[in-house]
């Protein structure tokens, strides 16, 4: 791709989505556009581009912006999360939480589904340890289309088989066909919605847990310390949140501090502390 | 070195399986149906069992009874990788000892993630 064509993507990917595109990248454009270039009847990936830069079409700069955007995601990924979730952030809010009152769960990069799910179907097997406690989950994510698949909650063969331990499949879900769809009871304390990390949070309300797993990395620094500020603001003092195995808020902000030998865990940090530090 | 003892009729599934499983640093032993697998186990119990199910002579699922009657054959870890991916058979499968499940086709990544959910590796 020739470079200004190029450049104009990085652009508009940031404007819309926060995500850089970096020459390294540049692999991707052929798998993730080649698909919709050939729907709008375009030769290339480059005549796609092209014809962005006359036209102004935003249905298209949409598509182009989701296509670019990565769902790779399975059930627990990363298994420590989940096993943290259960043993820290359950007896937490279970002891200090009333019972009947509503805790919420922000899953703020959801893509197919499988980590809502998956925090769902703790919820349920840990319920007593939760002492009446009720934990909501909102599920959003910035594709339509996999906000669409998490809804429907169903699955192939393929992605019930990685990270779904076989006894919670034969609890949680029904085969549909070839695909396995989630148990509707599972889905009752989910809420899925279309959202942009860039822009405001203040209509979400507020959160004592929200797992922002695996999206910083495709921020840069600015904006990666602007999406963990604006988290802090909507997180209960005595919230948790989770990022990936590859991110860390060190270097970016001051808002929140590692739990020591909690992998990927984090609470916000005490005000009066962070002034003293 | 764990053992594995991968039990299937088919020569080329069991290589297949053979090749990722010793990827994964286990020694495997072949059977190409349960009585076999069940000769197998009477001579030395694996750490694990990749099992289809759908075999001459002796089918998965009965080598799985016979083998959860069998002195030490609660020991090892029974995996069933079969074409059968209907909730019937899996939770029959479940319900006679099997640890997991993979429903063919599967793949390293599959293997290794079920290996790893029963605490194989």
């Amino acid at each position: 791709m020739n470079s200004a064509n190029f450049e104009f993507l990085a652009n508009l990917l940031l404007k819309k989505s926060g995500h850089v595109l970096s020459p390294e990248k540049g692999y991707l454009l052929d798998s993730r556009l080649g698909p919709i270039a050939r729907k709008e009847g375009l030769s290339s990936v480059e005549e796609l581009v092209q014809s962005m830069r006359t036209g102004n079409d935003q249905r298209l700069s949409w598509a182009v912006t989701e296509a670019m955007t990565t769902n790779e995601t399975f059930f627990f990924r990363d298994r420590t999360p989940f096993d943290l979730f259960k043993s820290e952030v359950i007896p937490h809010l279970a002891e200090n939480r009333r019972p009947g009152s509503k805790a919420r769960i922000w899953c703020a990069a959801a893509s197919a589904g499988q980590e809502p799910y998956s925090l769902a179907m703790i919820l349920r097997e840990e319920r007593s340890a939760l002492r009446g406690v009720q934990m909501d989950i909102l599920a959003s994510d910035i594709s339509d289309k996999v906000i669409e698949k998490a809804k429907a909650g169903l699955y192939s063969q393929f992605e019930v088989q990685r990270g779904l331990p076989v006894q919670l499949l034969v609890k949680y879900f029904q085969k549909q066909g070839d695909l396995w769809q989630v148990d509707p009871s599972l889905r009752q304390n989910i809420s899925f919605k279309t959202f942009n990390l860039l822009n405001s949070f203040q209509t979400l309300g507020t959160f004592d847990v929200v797992f922002c797993r695996n999206v910083l990395i495709y921020f840069n620094q600015q904006t990666k310390t602007d999406i963990l500020n604006r988290i802090a603001s909507r997180l209960a003092p005595d919230g948790f949140l989770f990022l990936g195995a590859a991110e860390t808020v060190l270097g970016l902000t001051d808002a929140f501090e590692p739990v020591a030998g909690k992998r990927g865990l984090y609470k916000r940090k005490a005000i009066a502390q962070a002034k003293v530090a | 070195m764990k053992h594995c003892l991968v039990v299937d009729d088919s020569r080329v599934i069991r290589k297949v399986a053979c090749r990722i499983l010793e990827d994964m640093e286990f020694s495997c032993i072949e059977a190409e149906d349960g009585q076999q697998a069940l000769d197998k186990c009477r001579q030395a119990m694996p750490e694990a069992i990749l099992l289809d199910w759908n075999m001459p002579v002796m089918n998965g699922i009965d080598f799985l009874k016979a083998l959860r009657n069998e002195s030490g054959g609660d020991k090892p870890v029974v995996v069933f990788c079969t074409t059968e991916n209907d909730m019937g058979h899996i939770t029959e499968a479940l319900r006679a000892g099997a640890n997991e499940y993979i429903m063919k086709p599967f793949d390293s990544d599959i293997l290794s993630a079920k290996f790893a959910e029963v605490g194989l590796i």
